[in-house]
């Protein structure tokens, strides 16, 4: 218990939902809503795992994975990547980015637990 | 049996023998088996009809008469070969690649095809002639008497005019019979030159025989000879300087330009190498005419009576020494000299009547229709035969009319002035470019109508032709213009005194005139063609090249058919032929097929200069030219509209890019659209599906989170709905399906209506207004406009940052346009988005607003549809935007 999940998510609802769902699982679930300072984010909390959305203000979420996998702390943290753009293309890019799942709006809250869990190996 | 029946008898064999081998040589030149025919010894040959029966019996007359004079008529013709063949080559390369086939279309071919130039030539040449075929004919028939008068019994005497008629009628059959069995007159007359060249073996061996047997049978040796010409008064004659030069001068004129020497020099030339052997051999051979001359002229004057016609000592002589044997040899050396002379001089005259008078009016009253019937080939050889009657018998006509009284030497004379007017037109054309139709006329004219009146009507004798008041006085008193003392010029040689004043005003003339005039195109093209003849040596004609041309038309052939569709021509054509390997012989028939196939691809005028260009050896005429350049102005206005066509395919190309890239563009723009669609739709529908799921799956949710969970899945539902509505109203106004409701009202009203709408004036959002500026009133759809209104108060107080929020909105009215500005006091738009806030999705800032980002490109299209427009007003505090809508003219006579 006490695994920590990063979210960055700019729409609030879907923060909500899904810190409610993880928080309900035991996680302990810590948010951040723009692009561009995601990356400190990052570094301040120290995530075991982090939920990435792609639209994101300021920057990418692809952007953000490039950056994420740039850093030596965080090259190998598992990243769950939530999309609304759920075309073939942009499955590519985040593959390629070196996202470890991908799934696209709206999801099943069962599979994102079950994701999840997965990706943190417990 | 008497010696004239022998002679008789001699004379038809003779004929009979003449028959024989003209129709030998034109066999065996019809089967091919005649190159001995064209030998150059053969054309050396046929070159002496130069001397006619004036030279074999009037040359000794003439020795008699005025002593050495005789020689100038073989000097000038030496002076030709040996000095100028240079100039006869081009001249006959000229007259092989231009196929001409007469002095006057030589003539008339330099300056432009002139046809009025062609018929001056030929009159000029038929009535320069005349008097020459009437000598002739007064020699045979003169020499027949001579045999007649030496009979015992003098009853035996024949009619002298039924002789010359009896001749005139044979020549003409021998004429018409091998001078025109083919119709193209280019060609050579193999049975009339072979006949020609064997008469001037037999005249040479005549003359040769008679001087042998005046030199050392008569006279007693070399010696001897010697001693009696130092004693005749021949050795005391002196020569005039001027008649020596001017005699030497006329006879190198007329040996170029009388019509049946150009005959056999040019026309029935075969290669421009036998020039070379002529140049030696033929002046030798006049050299051998004249060897014995001044001895038998000597001789005779010594031995035979006073009364005696010196004209016919050749004759005379052998005869009053009873050698009759020798004497009939002597007779058919003359009769030689004779006919092969009218026999050529009716073939070349023949050509030019028929070419250049007969043909043009037949042609000009039958039309075209008759060209194409093919009938021509008929009329054209009708033509040449009646023209060979008709110019023998003009012979006979001249003889009956001129009593055969007058001198051999001097009628000869006569006629070689008159043919000499054509040579400052003839060397002009060769070698001066400048030379112009106007001047070859201008000169001819001149020259021949001085020589008409100065020298051939007074020819006839006075009182003739011309009165003899005419001589004396001149034409109407006018005695510079007396015939015999032209402006003056007495005591002169009649023949040197024509001649100078003759070619003096034709030379004149057609310089002036080539100087006065300009050449058009044809003229121009034709005298760069003559002029520059000489540069190029043609190869000897004929169809002797046989295979090494067959490759070399395949080898043309494949460059414009291709190599596959020539190779599989020239194939079947050689399988047809029956000869084996891939090359067919050049045979007409081949020929033919092969310059219609090429016809196809280059067209008829070019395909027929190249065939004849590799086959005939003939290089190009300007016809052919002509001809080419028509078809390469077809072609190239051809290409010049394929042009036009490619340029304007290419602009279509040009536009169907444009209209691809756009589309392109558009569909760019689409696939972005849905993408943003998806993401817009799939956003609320995440937070409803999750909620709900988290509702349905939850077992212990407080009645809090219960309520509030449901009220998101509430809220995004509306958001959901609203956005459809936009993109639904943005879709239609897009397409342009709106219908406008037009109403009326203030814009007071619409603004507090618009308010209402957007949640209100409230502590939380101030809106400022002055309600004095809104008393306009509007005519137009109201609703819209309302839209639009709402759009920006709900905007100004979702992204307004300031606190207190607040909003102004001011009203004017300038120059018949309502503008209304709505200004809040927030921080604004970056200066980076100004560009896109009115495009779709083009959300302004990270704030999560309900809105899909399609408010301001709705209003956009509705301020477009109301024909006003909306912009954002940089430079102000907060954001800014202006609407600004025209008002119509009655609602502000109102204001």
């Amino acid at each position: 218990m006490g695994k920590k999940v990063l979210l960055i998510e700019d729409e609030p609802n879907i923060i909500e939902a899904i810190s409610f769902i993880l928080s309900r699982d035991g996680w302990e679930v810590k948010t951040h809503a723009n692009g561009h300072d995601a990356m400190d984010a990052v570094r301040r909390r120290a995530p075991d795992l982090i939920i990435l959305d792609v639209m994101l203000p300021g920057k990418s979420g692809y952007d953000i994975l490039g950056e994420i996998r740039h850093d030596a702390d965080y090259a190998s943290t598992p990243v769950l990547m939530l999309t609304a753009r759920g075309q073939t293309r942009d499955r590519e890019l985040a593959e390629r980015a070196g996202v470890n799942r991908y799934m696209t709006k709206p999801f099943s809250n069962a599979d994102v637990l079950a994701a999840v869990r997965d990706l943190v190996g417990t | 049996m008497t010696v004239l029946n022998l002679l008789v008898l001699v004379c038809l064999l003779y004929v009979v023998l003449l028959f024989g081998v003209a129709f030998a040589a034109d066999r065996a030149a019809r089967i091919g088996r005649a190159s001995w025919l064209r030998s150059s010894a053969v054309y050396t040959l046929s070159l002496s009809i130069y001397c006619t029966a004036w030279t074999f019996y009037g040359a000794v007359g003439f020795a008699a008469r005025s002593g050495l004079e005789f020689v100038t008529i073989y000097l000038g013709p030496t002076l030709v070969m040996i000095g100028w063949w240079w100039t006869l080559r081009r001249l006959v390369r000229v007259g092989r690649s231009q196929r001409i086939t007469s002095i006057a279309d030589l003539i008339s071919s330099r300056y432009g095809k002139s046809n009025l130039l062609a018929v001056l030539v030929t009159v000029l040449a038929v009535v320069g002639t005349t008097p020459y075929i009437a000598l002739q004919l007064q020699s045979v028939t003169l020499s027949f008497a001579a045999f007649a008068k030496a009979e015992p019994s003098p009853t035996a005497l024949p009619d002298m005019q039924s002789t010359a008629l009896w001749v005139a009628a044979g020549l003409a059959v021998f004429t018409i019979l091998f001078g025109t069995r083919n119709l193209d007159a280019n060609e050579r007359h193999h049975g009339v030159v072979m006949a020609i060249a064997m008469e001037a073996v037999v005249k040479l061996c005549a003359l040769l025989a008679v001087g042998v047997f005046v030199v050392w049978g008569l006279s007693g040796g070399i010696g001897a000879t010697l001693a009696r010409i130092e004693a005749s008064p021949i050795a005391r004659f002196e020569v005039s300087g001027s008649r020596w030069v001017g005699l030497t001068l006329l006879s190198a004129m007329a040996f170029l330009t009388l019509p049946r020497m150009f005959q056999v020099l040019v026309v029935e030339n075969e290669e421009d190498e036998h020039l070379r052997t002529a140049a030696w051999a033929f002046p030798t051979y006049l050299m051998l005419m004249s060897l014995f001359v001044v001895p038998i002229a000597v001789v005779g004057l010594e031995l035979l009576p006073a009364d005696a016609n010196p004209d016919l000592f050749v004759l005379t002589l052998p005869l009053s020494e009873g050698r009759d044997g020798l004497a009939i040899l002597s007779f058919l050396g003359g009769f030689s000299s004779a006919t092969s002379m009218v026999i050529v001089a009716a073939i070349a005259l023949s050509t030019m009547v028929s070419n250049h008078v007969v043909m043009p009016i037949w042609l000009h009253y039958s039309g075209r229709a008759a060209v194409v019937a093919g009938d021509v080939r008929t009329v054209a050889l009708m033509a040449r035969r009646l023209s060979i009657g008709g110019v023998l018998f003009l012979g006979y006509i001249y003889f009956r009319l001129s009593g055969g009284g007058t001198a051999l030497a001097a009628i000869g004379l006569i006629a070689f002035v008159g043919v000499a007017q054509f040579l400052p037109a003839l060397m002009g054309g060769l070698f001066w470019r400048g030379a112009t139709r106007i001047g070859a006329l201008a000169g001819l004219a001149f020259g021949a109508a001085v020589w008409l009146y100065c020298l051939f009507l007074p020819s006839f004798g006075p009182s003739v032709l011309l009165p003899q008041a005419v001589f004396d006085h001149g034409p109407w008193g006018l005695s510079w213009l007396r015939p015999r003392a032209l402006f003056g010029t007495e005591g002169m040689d009649p023949v040197i005194h024509a001649l100078m004043w003759s070619l003096l005003l034709n030379v004149s003339a057609f310089v002036l005139g080539s100087l006065l005039s300009f050449p058009q195109p044809l003229e121009r093209l034709q005298g760069a063609q003559f002029v520059n003849a000489s540069d190029r040596a043609n190869a000897p004609g004929g169809w002797s090249g046989g295979m090494a041309q067959s490759e070399d038309l395949l080898l043309m052939a494949q460059r414009i058919m291709g190599a596959r569709e020539a190779q599989a021509l020239f194939a079947s054509a050689a399988r047809r032929q029956g000869v084996s390997g891939y090359l067919p012989e050049p045979s007409p028939d081949f020929l033919q097929e092969l310059e219609r196939a090429l016809a196809g691809s280059v067209g008829a005028a070019t395909a027929h200069a190249m065939v004849g260009q590799i086959v005939g050896g003939a290089s190009v005429t300007v016809e052919d030219l002509m001809a080419v350049a028509d078809e390469a102005a077809q072609i190239m206005e051809y290409s010049s509209q394929l042009e036009a066509k490619s340029q304007e395919l290419a602009r279509t190309a040009r536009q169907l890019r444009q209209a691809n890239e756009t589309l392109t563009q558009i569909s760019v723009q689409k696939d972005g659209f849905l993408s943003q669609i998806s993401h817009e739709l799939r956003t609320p529908m995440t937070s409803i599906r999750a909620f709900s799921e988290i509702l349905r799956d939850t077992q212990d949710l407080t009645p809090d989170e219960q309520s509030k969970y449901a009220t998101i899945i509430h809220d995004e539902t509306v958001r959901l709905t609203r956005l459809l509505d936009d993109l639904l109203d943005l879709s239609v106004l897009e397409n342009g399906q709106v219908d406008l409701n037009i109403q009326t009202g203030t814009l007071e009203a619409l603004l507090d209506r618009s308010v209402r709408a957007a949640g209100g004036d409230g502590e939380g959002f101030r809106i400022l207004r002055d309600r004095g500026s809104e008393q306009v009133e509007l005519a137009t759809d109201l609703d819209r406009l309302a839209q639009v209104f709402i759009n920006l108060i709900s905007n100004a107080r979702k992204y307004c940052d300031a606190i207190p929020p607040v909003l102004s909105i001011r009203a004017t009215v300038a120059e018949g346009r309502l503008v209304v500005d709505f200004v809040d006091n927030g921080s604004g738009i970056s200066t980076d988005k100004h560009a896109v806030i009115f495009e779709k999705f083009s959300r302004i800032g990270q704030t999560k607003a309900s809105g899909a980002g399609l408010g301001l490109a709705i209003c956009r299209e509705i301020m477009e549809r109301l024909g006003g427009d909306i912009s954002y007003l940089p430079g102000q505090k907060g954001a800014a935007f202006r609407v600004t809508l025209p008002l119509a003219e009655d609602r502000m006579a109102a204001q």
